[in-house]
This record gives C-alpha cells, sequence and structure tokens, in this order.
C-alpha cells in the first residue's frame, strides 16, 4: 500500500484517539475513510450496504483500539476491518462473492485454461511446438489523447466489472489501488500462490480487452 | 532447448516474473528466452502496459459527505459510552 509502516504522527494520532480526541478521530477518518469505502464497494457492489459496512468498521477500529498494537501498518489493520465485516454482509446478503480463503482458492484452481487461446501457440505436432503462431500485434504508440485515454480507462474499468469475484477484487486491489501482494494476501487471508494466479487470470484478460480495443483483433 | 520455456509458458508465468516469485532457475528462464523472442518481449511489455492502464481507472478520493457525518456523530456517541 502507498502508507508507510506505522509513523511517529501515526502514533500520536492513537495516542490521542485513545484520549477521546475528535480531531483525531477526524484526521483518521479523512486519511483512511475513502480507501476502505472502496475496499467495501469491491465486495458488495451496493453503495447503500458499503456505507454501513464503513461505519460498523469505524466502529469496530474504535473498540478494537486497545488492541490494535501497531505491529501491522494502522491501514492494513482498518482495511483488514473493512474486508471481514464486508465479508459478513455479503454472506448476510446470499451474493456469490469469495467469502473465504477456501473459496478463493476455489476459483483459482478451477480456473485451469491457459491464460491465452491455445491456437496462438503451435501444436505438439508443429516444427516449434509452444511457440507463437504469428506474434502478438503492436500496441499503437501510446496515446496522447485525453478521449483515448479515457474510452481506455472504461473499457478497463468494464472488464474488471465483468470479472469473475475473486479475479476482480484481486486486479481491483493490486493494480487499481496499487498495493503490493503481502497487504493483498494479508486483507483477504489468501496464499500467495492463489492470488497471483487470480491476479494473473485477471490481468490476462484485461489484456486481451485491450488488444481487441487497440489493434482491432480479437483477443 | 527443452530446457527452456516456450512462449506458451513464458504467457503464463509474466505475473510471477513480474513479482519476482519465480525459483531462480526459471527466472533466468524467462530472462533467457526474452533475449532472443521479439514475441514475447512484445508480449511482456503489452502485460506491463496493462498494469500501467489498469492504475489509471478512477478510484473515489473521499467519502461521502453524509457517510463521513455518520461516522463522526458515531464517535461522539462512543466517546460517551
Amino acid at each position: 500500500m502507498h502508507a508507510p509502516e506505522p509513523s511517529n504522527s501515526e502514533a500520536a494520532l492513537l495516542a490521542a484517539l485513545r484520549r477521546g480526541d475528535e480531531n483525531a478521530f477526524i484526521a483518521l477518518v479523512d486519511g483512511y475513510g475513502a480507501v476502505m469505502h472502496r475496499v467495501a464497494l469491491t465486495f458488495v457492489r451496493s453503495n447503500e450496504v458499503a456505507d454501513e459496512v464503513v461505519q460498523e468498521a469505524w466502529l469496530g477500529a474504535l473498540r478494537g483500539l486497545d488492541r490494535f498494537e501497531g505491529r501491522s501498518a494502522l491501514r492494513t489493520w482498518l482495511l483488514r476491518i473493512v474486508a471481514n465485516i464486508a465479508r459478513t454482509h455479503a454472506v448476510r446478503e446470499a451474493r456469490a462473492v469469495p467469502f473465504s480463503a477456501l473459496e478463493l482458492e476455489h476459483e483459482a484452481g478451477t480456473e485451469r485454461a491457459p491464460a491465452l487461446p491455445i491456437d496462438r501457440f503451435q501444436g505438439p505436432d508443429a516444427p516449434h511446438p509452444g511457440r507463437w503462431v504469428s506474434f502478438p500485434t503492436p500496441w499503437p504508440a501510446e496515446p496522447d489523447s485525453a478521449v483515448v485515454s479515457a474510452e481506455t480507462r472504461d473499457l478497463i474499468a468494464d472488464t474488471i466489472a465483468r470479472l469473475p469475484d475473486g479475479q476482480r477484487i484481486v486486479i481491483t486491489l493490486r493494480d487499481v489501488e496499487g498495493w503490493n501482494s503481502a497487504d493483498v494476501c494479508s486483507v483477504l487471508d489468501v496464499s500467495e500462490t492463489y492470488q497471483r494466479v487470480l491476479l494473473h487470470r485477471a490481468r490476462t484478460k484485461v489484456r486481451a480487452a485491450l488488444e481487441d480495443y487497440l489493434t482491432g483483433e480479437s483477443p | 532447448m527443452s530446457n527452456e520455456f516456450s512462449c506458451q509458458q513464458m504467457t503464463e508465468v509474466v505475473t510471477d516474473y513480474f513479482d519476482e516469485a519465480l525459483p531462480p532457475d526459471d527466472h533466468q528462464r524467462f530472462e533467457r528466452h526474452l533475449t532472443y523472442c521479439a514475441g514475447c518481449g512484445r508480449y511482456v511489455d503489452q502485460m506491463r502496459e496493462t498494469i500501467k492502464q489498469t492504475g489509471t481507472v478512477a478510484r473515489d478520493e473521499s467519502l461521502p459527505p453524509a457517510l463521513r457525518e455518520r461516522i463522526v456523530d458515531q464517535f461522539r456517541n462512543w466517546r460517551r459510552t
């Protein structure tokens, strides 16, 4: 995640918060509230429920304040609380979101298909099995038109929204939010390996959508 | 050369490569393959570009004001208890 490990100023904020200082609380809400809300939305997708989740998470954080020992970054601690509450809500809504590590691993394991269609590579009887049939088409140099980049962003957001839940959540946290692998695993309670399988599937599909859009080829 | 990655294998391990999660032998195989295969070079560049572009997807940078207010009210109630 972008935030550094617990810093002196963070420790000071926490100390103030334990004394009931409202300004310290507001500083934390303004610092971490937005990302907590985005994470909640990744799990539950309805704005109303996401609002409830974030509110509950702050209450949970206040109640658990004395148990926070500063071993993890405050940000990671808060986001774990959000993720756990969001999962509980998702269960209540009976949504098919992967709530547990087990289900995420199931999703990672069931998609054993190759990342790319196999006909992009030479078959086992060809002179060079596994080699490109033809190289990927080059993409145009980075478009500098604002319209084109807005279109690209919409296309990516759209592609991500249609991914299976596990892939959608992992690529959102890793590549949209920019978290590192360890943070994603810690918040989702999933192994690095499974997390990476989901991420790889997701990235491959986003690349295919971009390829389709930028070169007019089918993925 | 059967010990080397095929192009298809390259496309399967690129995320592990980016995360530096490949065993050292495979990491070297990956980089060796890139020295002689322009197609995979292009593919890896496109995956990098994909990640970069994904990072530009819009994010809401603030809480809805009404929610922020409810959270602060909740804090005041909590403090009273």
